[in-house]
């Protein structure tokens, strides 16, 4: 706690779009409360602030840290590593931290690969073959930059997480709450829930907070929204057709996507009691394809022409497998992204 | 052997080659390891019948008992493969003798929409498979088990159990690799870490 009595609050991005910090300043007049409660010692989104600040603050000095985005750099890993030594509450926030989100979707192939793409790719124009090297000797000395991982990691993967709040990003107004809720604990006034838990979000899945009928499942198509006559605003997104990722996600979002008739994409990360994000969706889909002949089965299965991208868009880093083999065999030529096996 | 499978075994072998050269150990024989789910009605007591009538099958099979083959949860498979597993096969009831109706049908069908996110994984289609077997047919099952691992073993280890954190290399910008899997001079040091980061491997140099 800081000398005026205001609680020590620090926020950080690693690999991340930066919509975490956008839905938190998204508090609007609330953002007073914020500060009104917490000192803010360290958020680069909004302030100027150097690591060499935070790095003499005492060990365990800060009482709450959000911090959003993946790790995929030694600067990420870095900055991980000293804010939880400089936490006491470390929280991670918002899809990318918590399961590796879009960022993650990288771990579908090798840093090679991904850095051909991004500095070579179809739209670069780079005849020197320009490539980002992590040290560099010029006429004033030498500078650094700092590393590619092989993969993108979650927060939880590189240092202990105390809480974790899903989202992508987040809702505001359930940041609200759990702001209110350390607050509240920080002062002695509440209990938190047991170390580990997530915060900001419900227990249970999408579907139970969507508002459309449910009936009994039978697929025979997968499609996509355009390739639909207009859709029956009442009913299941997933009993249209339509792959919704409702039946895996967890709740908290308030179903606001299924409700405005585009369907889940399951930023909310796995219900609880979910291992494996994809697994359980997967399953879910698969239970009612209505087919029993396997050609009939891979003519509906067809729908969905990217099974990985739709299970594990927000949760591929987080998962049982984190990423494709070939991150883990990067020694070996990259190989493409590939279709489905079929 | 064919000289496509000997190209396989050379690849899949080469970026787990260098562990076992660190420790100084000459590497034991590559034997790979197929966890297979039985269902209790038919397959794991063609399993138990193979046994009784001594029919020989590869120590290779680890065989778990499930109530059915719909029992097997997509997450039972990935964890297979996440903690060392070479290969999955799934055996259950032929379609219209399942135990509870239609559940060997489903079964079927996460196991085709799960045999995609493998592909797209990188997970080769031989290494999950699925078979058919009712309780008499004991000697059909020993020879799909051992099929399965005849097919598994070219394709050397899986390596997603022994590798966790991954990056067995590093690759520079022109494409060269340095191939220390330890914390190089790149990488922070960083003792005290107790985390894995092996993943954080640096690009350049």
């Amino acid at each position: 706690m800081s000398a005026n009595g205001r609680h020590r609050f620090a926020m950080y991005w690693a690999a991340s779009c930066g919509g975490c910090d956008i839905s938190v300043i998204n508090l609007h007049d609330a953002i007073l409360d914020l500060a009104e409660h917490f000192d803010i010692v360290f958020w680069p989104a909004i302030m100027d602030a150097k690591y060499a600040d935070v790095e003499a603050m005492p060990d365990g000095s800060i009482d709450l840290t959000l911090f959003s985005g993946g790790i995929r750099n030694t600067e990420n890993a870095e900055l991980a590593r000293l804010l939880r030594r400089k936490s006491n509450i470390l929280v991670a926030f918002g899809s990318c931290a918590t399961e590796g989100c879009i960022p993650g979707l990288a771990n579908l192939t090798t840093t090679g690969a991904l850095l051909d793409l991004v500095y070579e790719g179809p739209t670069m124009d780079n005849p020197d073959h320009v490539r980002p090297v992590s040290r560099t000797i010029v006429p004033e000395g030498e500078l650094h930059l700092p590393a590619l991982g092989a993969l993108l990691q979650t927060l939880d993967q590189i240092v202990e997480v105390d809480y974790r709040v899903p989202g992508c990003p987040p809702e505001t107004e359930r940041i609200a709450e759990v702001l209110g809720l350390f607050d509240a604990a920080l002062d002695g006034k509440a209990t938190l829930p047991i170390r580990g838990s997530v915060l900001g979000a419900g227990h249970s899945t999408v579907c139970d907070e969507c508002r459309r009928d449910r009936g009994i499942k039978h697929i025979t198509q997968f499609t996509r929204l355009q390739e639909l006559p207009p859709l029956d605003p009442g009913l299941c997104l997933l009993e249209q057709g339509i792959p919704c990722n409702g039946p895996a996600t967890r709740d908290g979002c308030g179903a606001k996507c299924p409700l405005a008739g585009a369907p889940c994409i399951g930023c909310y990360g796995p219900a609880d009691g979910v291992v494996d994000f994809g697994a359980r969706l997967l399953s879910a889909f698969a239970s009612v394809v209505d087919a029993s002949e396997p050609a009939e089965i891979d003519r509906i299965l067809d729908g969905l022409p990217d099974p990985v991208g739709q299970f594990y868009r927000f949760s591929l880093a987080g998962s049982l497998l984190r990423g494709s083999r070939a991150v883990r065999t990067s020694t070996a030529p990259a190989p493409a992204i590939q279709g489905a096996g079929r | 052997m064919s000289e496509d499978v000997m190209s396989r075994t050379k690849a899949n072998d080469a970026p787990t080659g260098a562990a076992p050269a660190a420790t100084g150990a000459a590497p034991a024989p590559y034997e790979p390891v197929v966890l297979a789910f039985t269902c209790n009605w038919c397959s794991y007591r063609a399993a138990d019948l193979a046994g009784t009538a001594r029919v020989k099958y590869p120590p290779n099979v680890r065989l778990v008992r499930l109530m059915c083959s719909g029992r097997l949860d997509p997450t039972f498979v990935l964890k297979a493969f996440a903690s060392g597993a070479d290969g999955v096969l799934m055996t259950g009831c032929w379609p219209a003798d399942c135990h509870y109706r239609i559940q060997n049908v489903k079964a079927l069908r996460r196991f085709e929409l799960l045999r995609r996110v493998l592909g797209q994984l990188g997970i080769e289609p031989e290494r999950f498979q699925r078979f058919y077997a009712s309780a008499a047919e004991g000697r059909q099952l020993a020879a799909a088990f051992t099929r399965m691992i005849e097919e598994v073993r070219p394709l050397g280890p899986l390596g997603w159990g022994r590798l966790p954190e991954v990056a067995p290399g590093v690759e520079t910008p022109a494409g060269a690799v340095e191939g220390e899997t330890a914390a190089g001079e790149a990488a922070p040091a960083d003792e005290d870490a107790t985390t894995d980061t092996r993943a954080l491997e640096a690009v350049g140099s």
